[in-house]
């Protein structure tokens, strides 16, 4: 029997295999970022145990930074010292840190793929869900707590059982207005929000094939979000030609010997998923959510079902939605485009085709950030910034932001958000926030008209 | 870590389908950097009201229920992969968590700091909550070397599954670093093998 792309990845990076038990994974690359890992690093002291392979981890501080005025010294003092921790644990323990204000400082999804720290084929963990992410390039990478932090600090390994298989495979031609965000609110919108538990999943199909590596992300993003540790999809030319160039990436001969070893990865023909799903890419409109969780989504065209259940009735109350009704037509007061998700270039290039010659809604503050340094930088330079800021959007610095308003960007009590971010639990973007996941297009479109529209009847 | 055997106690019905972590610890308290407590805000905005009053309607505020044992809803712990969820439910005094279906990530966290997961059909779920709700004296009997979970007073009980690794961890009080490092030679001559990065 053939193998999964996940098979061929995991199998190689198998140290060894408990009796009756879990396996032990070799990780090729760890990411930390400040929240989840001083206890970690505190533990290891506690125990008197060195970080093992500091020269495969690589640090950022992106989940309570502010984003704007990074220049100065943070006024929140636990966000300051959280900071100035994962500095001195880094410099302590010889591991790259790309702190606040570098020029590679990020989202730790957004700046491990573009320094080409993420590559085919590799294991990745981070103390974050949203590692997920990484599967866009064919590699295994999922999110870990606390504790399996520290043990890869100490070995570079973590005690694993091999999750089962998945697939799920979309064929067929997106219609216009449908982005990758659309995509995976709508696989999580049929499959649910634990259809994936337990399993890796690899996204198959043309509509993937087809996609840009900025989509590919944004659907592996939100594996998590249908319960799937990891999502992946095979590395191809796309892949190799992102991935090649950047400044961590393999050069020269060492590349494409790297390459030949990449073509050897996607899933053999005859290999059996534990689960498979199929859906047609026709079907997809752009998505809105109406609940607090990434399951209780929607097309633009649909009414909010009428479910008889407590905890879907529960989220409706949150919610202030009624069941049968229409999102189009709701007045929105905040729009977000950034997060893990969406906020790469790809996506303001996205937003800012929409937006120029418009103008925000008087009622709508909109919000802009980016992903990364590089990402800011390259609106700048690609003169996105010009359109923003003469549609009245404000672009602010890179950091995770209003998706987990950890810092001061919190969305007022009551208020909905349209958010291109990955999670609409209850008070995830402030106490009382209502959010309303979307894509980068639908957010953009909310702005201007200051409530949500069906944009398919805009684009025909 | 705590040793885990065996538990007999009184337990909380929280009767809410995918409580994530987000409810059970909000990421505007994860700016500590130990893992002390953060029992003191969990499920904090389900426990008080946004003026600061307590929730009188959420069951960690109703008097009749105490215990540490939590039973909950389907697809319990989704979302972040925080740990502090299970540093915050330990804090708090819990030291199971019994559910008809856990997500991957909180499960782990919870095996790694002492917290028993225990996954039950949905059966089984309906009747926990229903009695420790009829009579929240009621008390639940866990058994982790047999592996079963009862309801006492009734011969009502059904086994559980747990990985035979973690569970001697759990009943040792071993946690993942200590074998890891055991294999430290094994490691090392792995990583000779392996394609380099």
């Amino acid at each position: 029997m053939g193998k999964t792309l996940f098979d061929k990845v995991w199998d190689a990076h198998v140290v060894d295999t408990i009796e009756n038990g879990p396996q032990i994974l070799y990780i090729d690359k760890h990411l930390i970022h400040e929240v989840t890992s001083p206890q970690a690093f505190n533990e290891l002291k506690e125990r008197n145990i060195p970080v093992f392979r500091p020269k495969q981890i690589v640090a950022t501080a992106d989940h309570n930074t502010p984003t704007g005025n990074q220049h100065l010294p943070i006024k929140d003092e636990l966000s300051r010292k959280q900071l100035e921790q994962l500095s001195a644990n880094c410099e302590k323990n010889n591991i790259t840190l790309y702190e606040l204000g570098h020029k590679y400082n990020g989202i730790v999804h957004v700046m491990a793929p573009e320094l080409g720290i993420t590559q085919p084929g590799m294991t990745i963990v981070c103390g974050d869900s949203h590692t997920s992410t990484h599967g866009a390039f064919g590699t295994i990478a999922f999110g870990i707590g606390t504790s399996q932090v520290a043990q890869v600090f100490a070995s570079q390994c973590l005690l694993l059982t091999k999750p089962k298989s998945l697939r799920v495979t979309v064929n067929g031609k997106l219609k216009n207005g449908v982005l990758s965000k659309d995509v995976i609110l709508y696989i999580i919108s049929k499959i649910g929000t634990n259809a994936g538990t337990g399993y890796f999943c690899e996204y198959a199909g043309d509509v993937f094939e087809n996609m840009s590596m900025e989509g590919r992300m944004t659907v592996c993003n939100m594996s998590i979000e249908m319960g799937a540790r990891g999502g992946m999809i095979a590395p191809d030319d796309t892949t190799f030609e992102y991935v090649k160039g950047r400044k961590f990436a393999p050069q020269g001969e060492s590349f494409d010997k790297k390459v030949a070893y990449w073509k050897t990865l996607p899933t053999d023909a005859d290999a059996v998923f534990d689960k498979e799903y199929y859906f047609d890419a026709e079907d997809i409109e752009p998505m809105l959510t109406y609940g607090t969780n990434p399951g209780m989504g929607i097309k633009i065209s649909e009414f909010i079902p009428e479910t008889s259940d407590a905890s879907f009735e529960k989220a409706l109350e949150y919610m202030n939605f009624k069941k049968g009704e229409t999102l189009i037509g709701k007045p929105i007061n905040f729009v977000f485009i950034g997060s893990c998700t969406n906020s790469r270039i790809e996506d303001f290039r996205i937003a800012a085709d929409y937006i120029k010659g418009k103008h925000k809604a008087d009622n709508v503050t909109a919000w802009l950030v980016p992903g990364s340094k590089q990402v800011e930088a390259q609106i700048i330079e690609e003169g996105l910034k010009t359109i923003f800021d003469a549609a009245g959007f404000e672009l602010r610095q890179p950091g995770c932001s209003a998706c987990l308003a950890m810092n001061d960007d919190k969305i007022p009590q009551g208020e909905y958000c349209v958010s291109t971010s990955n999670r609409n639990f209850e008070g995830r973007q402030g106490q009382g926030a209502r959010t309303i996941l979307a894509s980068p297009l639908m957010a953009a479109a909310t702005a201007v008209e200051g409530r949500i529209i069906d944009i398919t009847r805009q684009l025909n | 870590m705590e040793k885990f055997k065996t538990l007999t106690a009184t337990a909380i019905p929280l009767d809410i389908e995918n409580v994530d972590t987000d409810q059970i610890i909000p990421a505007r308290f994860l700016k500590a950097t130990n893992r002390d407590g953060f029992g003191e805000n969990v499920f904090r905005d389900w426990r008080f009201q946004n003026d600061g009053s307590i929730n009188t309607n959420f069951v960690l505020n109703q008097s009749q229920y105490e215990g540490p044992i939590l039973v909950a809803g389907d697809n319990f712990g989704c979302g972040s992969s925080r740990e502090h969820a299970a540093w915050a439910l330990t804090d708090y005094g819990f030291k199971v968590i019994v559910s008809s279906f856990f997500a991957d990530i909180f499960k782990g966290n919870a095996l790694n700091n002492g917290l028993l997961p225990i996954q039950v059909s949905p059966g089984f779920l309906k009747e926990l909550m229903t009695t420790i709700k009829t009579d929240p004296k009621t008390t639940i009997t866990v058994d982790l070397e047999a592996q079963t979970i009862g309801i006492d007073g009734s011969n009502h009980s059904e086994p559980f599954d747990i990985d035979a690794y973690k569970k001697t961890c759990m009943i040792n009080g071993y946690d993942d670093i200590d074998y890891l490092l055991s294999k430290k030679a094994t490691i090392e001559a792995f990583e000779k093998t392996l394609q380099t990065y």
